[in-house]
């Protein structure tokens, strides 16, 4: 904001005073709302520092082996991280799978299709998934979904996908219920609100004259989401999809309820498996032996830099849909 | 379509089809959606509603085959959740007036917003990482405090989000009427920013306050838990999410009965704070 000095302006010796001592006042308010602005950034950096500073026995210890040894031993003092690592891709990526294409048809729904009436409680309704705090789901996911899952789905699988050869070694074994795949699944649900609420956000931008030209060419709702809406919000697109993920993999109790909390790397899809974060809440408390809490924390660590990393990168793909935005209009 | 040749009909036709496959699709997803909230809700109520009754408020949390309640888990959570919020919610709305009000130059409210928007999606088990390497280590002990502060690194970046969405919102005429009238930068933020944006900083408290009860995972080593009876914040205490987690993952009966009450309370006062922000915020704006 522009503002005329009100010096040049105001001559009379009582009001100069007044608006120095307000300038005064004025230079301490605007240092104390960067001081904590500044905060907020010191936050990040802090929680970095002070995470590689007590992970250092363990990284000093493991080295870059941390990350693919699956030796997680804590009679014998050994720690690799690669089962947690596993499973928290996998489970991840697994949500996303299950989560993208629903969430399109979410965003599709809310924007192209629903009556005005309809579009609030809908929009809404899918918003509350998100506000379900995620021990509710882990329950829910341990006592409800589980034993249908193994019951109806799993076997399914295992008969149709796990006849395959090589996609079937991803579902052979017992129809356990709890396992990497289940974890997968609610973490779909818990990510759907997320991804599908950034679609329609981006969706919306969209300027209706593009559409209508769309339309009024004779496309059909498909080919005007497909080849207009979709290459329009591509960068928005990516972006929440990003967000998505990065709420994925670091989501801890609904996870922790249901993977099945085993240090043992399997192929299967179906077989129970850890995630860092699920290794956290179930090990961390009890941990003893420094090298042991260290190797922990340095999994805290990494979980931490993965999804800075992802979330940077969703941050920035919206960022980029903002400013194309900007510049056509 | 009478003078189309029949290969412009089938194309036609399959756009159509193709269309209507996809339509049908969107509206099978809106539909799993709203399948897997009604199921978590309706196994919620069926579960939880029998373990309702007045000595889930009354009781603290019993050994398993003893009778019991959550009365001990409840306290300590309101009192964490209303201590996290207070230390949150004050750094949040001023590191989030500088991002709206004095940052539309240099380096120092971008990059702030970026972060921000980064710790707004950080695991939260790794915000009570952080806070037991911080504080809980070199304290020697687990306790409410920290778990409150744990919960306040969850509640700034919402704070600092909504206050700087909101004051963007407030026009720029306002700002200059306020300053053309000779009032200082601080006084028309104070007095006609903050004012005018009150409602939407409120929801964004409010969302934040829902965000915060249900957290498990940043007090599993902050806060810890607490069989018994607990005012002394600065001593482990029982919470709500975490007392739920352990009798959930227990292998006794009555233990899961008290944890199923638990996540109804749990549930329904996250939903209603939420519902709650959204007819406030409404109210206001329309």
């Amino acid at each position: 904001m522009k503002l005329v000095d009100p010096q040049q302006t105001l001559p009379a010796s009582g009001a100069r005073t007044r608006i120095r001592a307000a300038r005064w006042e004025d230079t301490l308010f605007e240092w104390v709302t960067r001081g904590f602005a500044f905060l907020v950034l010191a936050v990040l950096a802090a929680i970095l520092i002070s995470l590689v500073w007590t992970g250092m026995p363990s990284i000093r210890a493991f080295g870059w082996s941390f990350l693919w040894s699956d030796d997680w031993d804590p009679v014998r003092d050994q720690y690799g991280a690669l089962i947690p690592i596993y499973g928290t891709l996998v489970s991840s990526l697994v949500a996303l799978a299950i989560a993208l294409p629903i969430s399109f048809g979410i965003a599709i729904f809310l924007t192209e299709m629903a009556p005005v009436w309809l579009k609030r409680p809908m929009g809404t309704a899918i918003e509350l998934l998100a506000a379900i705090p995620s021990i509710i789901y882990g329950m829910w996911g341990l006592f409800s979904f589980a034993p249908a899952f193994s019951h109806t789905v799993q076997p399914f699988l295992i008969q149709t996908l796990g006849a395959i050869p090589l996609v079937g070694k991803l579902f052979q074994g017992p129809p356990l219920g709890i396992g990497l795949l289940t974890a997968g699944v609610i973490l779909a649900i818990m990510v759907i609100p997320f991804i599908s609420s950034v679609m329609r956000d981006v969706f919306e931008l969209v300027p209706v004259v593009l559409k209508e030209s769309a339309y009024g060419l004779g496309a059909t709702t498909w080919e005007v989401v497909w080849k207009v809406v979709l290459p329009y919000t591509r960068a928005g697109v990516v972006g929440g999809v990003m967000l998505g993920l990065g709420r994925a993999l670091g989501e801890t109790m609904a996870v922790t309820f249901v993977i099945g909390n085993t240090q043992h790397l399997s192929p299967s899809l179906l077989a129970p498996g850890n995630s860092i974060a699920s290794s956290l809440a179930n090990e961390f408390a009890e941990a003893v032996g420094d090298l042991y809490t260290s190797a922990l924390i340095e999994l805290g660590l990494l979980l931490f830099v993965i999804t800075t990393i992802v979330l940077a990168i969703a941050k920035l793909m919206l960022l980029r849909m903002g400013r194309s935005e900007g510049k056509r209009s | 379509m009478r003078n189309a040749t029949p290969e412009a009909v089938r194309i036609y036709r399959r756009r159509q089809r193709r269309n209507r496959f996809h339509l049908a699709m969107s509206v099978f997803g809106m539909g799993f959606g709203l399948f897997w909230l009604t199921w978590i809700l309706w196994s919620l109520l069926s579960n939880g509603f029998g373990a309702l009754n007045l000595s889930l408020l009354t009781q603290p949390t019993p050994a398993p085959g003893a009778m019991g309640g959550l009365a001990n888990a409840i306290l300590g959570s309101v009192m964490m959740v209303g201590l996290g919020t207070l230390v949150g919610t004050p750094i949040g709305i001023l590191a989030g007036t500088y991002l709206a009000e004095f940052g539309r130059r240099g380096w120092l409210a971008p990059t702030t917003r970026f972060v921000n928007d980064i710790l707004l999606s950080a695991p939260s088990i790794v915000l009570g990482l952080f806070i037991y390497t911080v504080y809980v280590s070199r304290a020697h002990h687990f306790s409410g405090v920290a778990g409150a502060l744990a919960l306040a690194l969850i509640v700034i970046p919402v704070v600092v989000r909504t206050t700087d969405d909101m004051l963007r919102l407030v026009p720029d005429g306002l700002r200059e009427a306020a300053i053309a009238l000779g009032a200082p930068r601080w006084k028309m933020v104070s007095l006609v920013a903050y004012r005018s944006a009150r409602s939407g900083i409120a929801t964004g408290v409010l969302l934040a306050v829902a965000r915060i009860s249900g957290e498990t995972a940043p007090l599993l080593f902050t806060a810890l838990n607490n069989q018994f009876t607990n005012w002394n914040i600065n001593a482990p205490m029982a919470n709500l999410p975490v007392v739920i987690f352990q009798f959930a993952m227990s292998p006794y009966d009555d233990w899961h009965k008290l944890a199923w009450g638990g996540a109804i309370l749990i549930t329904l006062s996250v939903l209603g704070i939420n519902v709650l922000a959204r007819i406030f915020f409404q109210q206001k704006h329309h």
